[in-house]
């Protein structure tokens, strides 16, 4: 399996995390598997919505984006091309970014830690370091 | 690289059935469980009602009973609990003046998830966390009104408040408790009730009751001790 086809197959699961916990909260699924109640408190509190949007949609349209991106990356005519890496790589450090403030309020200002939200958390970091693996590996490559 | 065609077709089939996969288990976890609404056309039986007046607040020995008619989805009734009812409890239930009795009088026709609501808290009641449940979901109101299934609003603010999630479960998919809603409903608009909140102090009904300040210068007026 190469970097890309991992890095697809993590968005892929990150859609089905995100699609999991947005059903949650507009009320679609009654209960979340979750355990522990920090995924309910965490989805309860102000911030789950990110400028009045829900934070699990903009994972879902973002895991959408990243998982459509990568396909078009293994496409054989991409192959050697540099750009769909590079735009990988920075959507998925701003995907990083915003994950990086979405477990500091987990951990520090709600409270409550979502193992659903640190799944996903786990699933972005797979996907950046797969894709800064596949940069690296195509810049050691000759064009 | 992006790996020779045979893998490409593997890798396919790989995403397909984790996507598949995926799909079933998010349409098996949406199926809805336990129930979205409660019957209002149910057979009353003389053990739904037997021994329960209302939710009750207060000593029975209290000079003035208060009796008020509310559905959890109403605005006005959310308007009363949120501000005036604090002061109530406060001025004239904890200093013995009153009985209060809180009653459901679902607006069906208008507020899809007051009967469930009321239904919830009943089970809640069970584990003695009423009048904090009451409270909460009036706070939250305006974030289950108008959602999808605010059975799940309700779990959840069941669960948030250390309710046995479980014992609350089987409570509301048993609907035990629809008889006595309908009951109550039945009696509230024998009664005269027909809008919410609404409230019979000393035997009289109001409908127009808004204020703390007004429904103390009634007690007044009933128990001659202002």
């Amino acid at each position: 399996m190469t970097l890309r086809m991992g890095a697809a197959l993590a968005a892929l699961l990150g859609i089905l995390v995100s699609a999991y916990l947005w059903l949650y909260k507009i009320g679609a699924i009654a209960t979340i598997a979750c355990g522990n109640g920090g995924c309910e408190r965490v989805q309860a509190s102000p911030w789950s919505r990110f400028l009045g949007i829900d934070v699990a949609l903009i994972g879902l349209l973002g895991y959408c984006a990243l998982f459509g991106m990568t396909l078009l990356s293994l496409q054989p005519k991409y192959a050697a091309a540099r750009w769909p890496i590079q735009a990988l790589l920075a959507l998925s450090a701003g995907a990083v970014a915003f994950t990086l403030y979405l477990k500091y309020l987990e951990f520090f200002v709600i409270g409550s830690v979502c193992r659903w939200c640190v799944i996903s958390a786990v699933l972005i970091s797979l996907f950046f370091v797969l894709v800064v693996l596949e940069h690296r590996r195509m810049r050691r490559t000759p064009a | 690289m992006a790996g020779s065609q045979p893998s490409l077709k593997r890798f396919y089939l790989v995403i397909l059935g984790v996507a598949v996969v995926g799909a079933v288990l998010l349409w098996w976890v949406t199926r809805p469980k336990g129930p979205t609404s409660i019957p209002i056309a149910v057979d009353i039986q003389p053990s739904d009602t037997a021994g329960f007046q209302g939710y009750v607040l207060g000593p029975d020995s209290a000079p003035v009973t208060v009796i008020e008619y509310a559905d959890y989805q109403c605005p006005a009734c959310q308007s009363f609990d949120l501000v005036q009812f604090p002061t109530v409890r406060e001025r004239l239930v904890s200093t013995g003046r009153i009985r209060y009795i809180y009653r459901d009088y679902p607006l069906d026709s208008i507020h899809q998830w007051a009967r469930l609501a009321a239904h919830a808290a009943a089970c809640v009641d069970e584990q003695g966390k009423f009048w904090e449940f009451k409270d909460a979901l009036y706070r939250s109101q305006t974030e289950w009104a108008f959602s999808r299934n605010a059975g799940t609003r309700f779990r959840e603010t069941a669960g948030g408040l250390g309710v046995d999630l479980p014992a609350y479960d089987e409570c509301m998919s048993s609907l035990r408790y629809a008889g006595r809603i309908q009951a109550g409903q039945t009696e509230g608009t024998r009664l005269g009730v027909n809008a919410t909140p609404t409230f019979i102090i000393g035997g009289r009904l109001y409908q127009r009751l808004g204020t703390y300040d007004q429904m103390r210068a009634v007690v007044d007026s009933l128990s001659q001790n202002p």
